[in-house]
């Protein structure tokens, strides 16, 4: 087939097969990586479980994530909003795209 | 006498005489163009770090290279017409060739040619990127194949406005939203065509807060837009390191093809985040990008020769572009409210649109548009899933194409 000068059909049938190659290579990566965050899963409570028998730490409240963080920043005493707007400012502030930061906690300092 | 003639002669000589010739007043047209580009870099800051240089590419090419009088050009756009011209068996593919004809910008383009600026600006992509999004969410990744729409459109649009199969698949990856992609792409299949290539997608990246938000508010509904979507989940640093390799391993087995650029983008996403490169990540995402970004801008802008860059097909072209950004835009949407159906209304629709790649202004138009309607909504990083997705698809699809007509 000359696909140099090809013909219209012939495009259009190109076109269809690119767009179905884009969604096959992205699905099959898709269940790559969910089968890779379900391995990933499995160990991450068996750790956890393990670690009281070694360390038995005293109980410490989990604190809430903020959204959207892929679970990364951990929020002592801050509201989900105030964390969001700290973040932007900082971004702001450095001149920096959010994505390029990485938050590990936020904290309230209270007065005392 | 003698001085007399020697004036002479220089003014003969010079650029401005030059003006007056065959053809002259197409660089004055192209002097004026990139003075336009600078003046759109500089004071409306469209993609500054690209686009002054490539303005000044163009600046520089259109002062030195006037047709016919190409001995004291910095580009030469006939030498690199032999280097693909099978019949010339002097000039074909040699690079030899290159070095005793070429200018100072001939020289930058080797990069270009070979394919090295826009596989090195993907490794400064890839360390400057953080993935956490996507494989909390790897459903994701449906967004950015969906936003690949526009990408095949404008290519079949193309070849119904009668351009060639290998300009045609340059002119559609446009769509992909993402300009080393497209540089990649158009310099292995339709060289002649980078200049206008080059322009319009920086350009459309640059409008992307134009272009796609009356598209998002035409797509979706006042329930769709306000969806606060859930947290998503914790990921570890393993899966972190992890996903660089297994994609690289994965898209590459899949399709050869792309192995320039999904090997780059990985190994620099490789070295953010494995946690001993450190000097190496650094110097990816600032000192080579920055070099490297020069290169590529300045050369790119030199390709833009009066007589190739001043034809119909380039507001085609142009035209071309603007369609494919749009429907890539429609397809991430309409994937988005799919998954916004199928999954009961969690996901909000919004973050469609971030899957055309251009990272992170797509992701911060999802982010915008989605606060307007609600307040307390952070769409951000739940877009930048399908963003970092897009850049993924863009590759696929651009390896697709050059598989096909490469």
């Amino acid at each position: 087939m000359d696909l140099v000068n090809i013909s219209i059909p012939a495009a259009g049938l190109y076109a269809i097969l690119g767009y179905a190659v884009v969604f096959f290579g992205l699905v099959l990566l898709m269940i790559v990586m969910m089968v890779m965050g379900k391995i990933m899963h499995k160990d991450a409570p068996k750790a956890a479980a393990a670690a009281p028998v070694t360390a038995a730490p005293a109980p410490v409240r989990e604190a809430p994530k903020a959204p959207g963080t892929a679970g990364e920043l951990k929020l002592y005493d801050t509201d989900p909003r105030d964390a969001a707007m700290i973040m932007a400012i900082v971004a702001d502030t450095m001149k920096k795209p959010l994505n390029e930061l990485r938050f590990i906690s936020i904290r309230e300092v209270k007065e005392r | 006498m003698q001085i007399m003639d020697v004036l002479a002669k220089l003014g003969g000589e010079s650029g401005f005489a030059l003006f007056f010739m065959q053809g002259g007043w197409k660089n004055l047209v192209m002097i004026i163009i990139a003075f336009v580009l600078l003046y759109l870099g500089i004071v409306k800051k469209f993609e500054p770090l690209l686009l002054v240089g490539i303005a000044f590419g163009c600046l520089l090419t259109n002062l030195s290279y006037f047709l016919g009088h190409g001995e004291n050009a910095l580009y030469h756009p006939e030498i690199w017409a032999n280097f693909l011209d099978p019949q010339n068996t002097a000039a074909y593919h040699s690079y030899g060739y290159i070095m005793k004809n070429a200018g100072l910008l001939d020289f930058f383009y080797i990069g270009v040619k070979a394919g090295i600026y826009p596989s090195l600006i993907f490794m400064g992509v890839g360390a400057m990127t953080d993935f956490g999004p996507l494989l909390a969410r790897p459903k994701s990744l449906l967004l950015g194949a969906a936003a690949q729409l526009g990408v095949f459109v404008a290519f079949f649009g193309a070849v119904l406005l009668g351009f060639t199969g290998p300009q045609a698949a340059s002119i559609g990856i446009i769509g992909g939203a993402d300009g080393p992609t497209a540089i990649f792409l158009t310099t292995k299949l339709a060289p002649e065509l980078l200049g206008p290539i080059a322009i319009a997608a920086y350009s459309y990246m640059a409008l992307i807060p134009m272009i796609q938000p009356p598209i998002m508010k035409a797509l979706t509904n006042d329930k769709m837009r306000v969806v606060k979507m859930e947290q998503a989940r914790e990921v570890s640093k393993t899966e972190k390191i992890v996903f660089p390799m297994v994609v690289a391993t994965f898209v590459i087995l899949l399709l050869p093809s792309t192995a320039p650029l999904i090997g780059c983008l990985m190994l620099g996403n490789l070295f953010k985040e494995c946690g001993v490169t450190e000097r190496l990540s650094d110097t990816v995402q600032n000192a080579l990008m920055n070099i490297v970004t020069i290169f590529l801008a300045t050369s790119v802008g030199a390709t833009m020769v009066a007589d190739n860059f001043l034809k119909l097909d380039t507001i085609k072209i142009v035209v071309l572009g603007l369609i494919a950004f749009a429907i890539s835009t429609v397809g991430g949407l309409l994937g988005g409210i799919v998954m916004y159906k199928t999954s009961g209304g969690e996901i909000n629709p919004l973050i469609g649109s971030a899957g055309v790649s251009a990272v992170p202004m797509a992701a911060r138009v999802s982010q915008d548009v989605g606060r307007k309607y609600n307040k307390n909504n952070y769409l951000l990083m739940h877009a930048m899933g399908p963003n970092v997705a897009g850049v993924i698809g863009s590759a696929i699809a651009a390896g697709f194409l050059l598989s096909v007509f490469g």
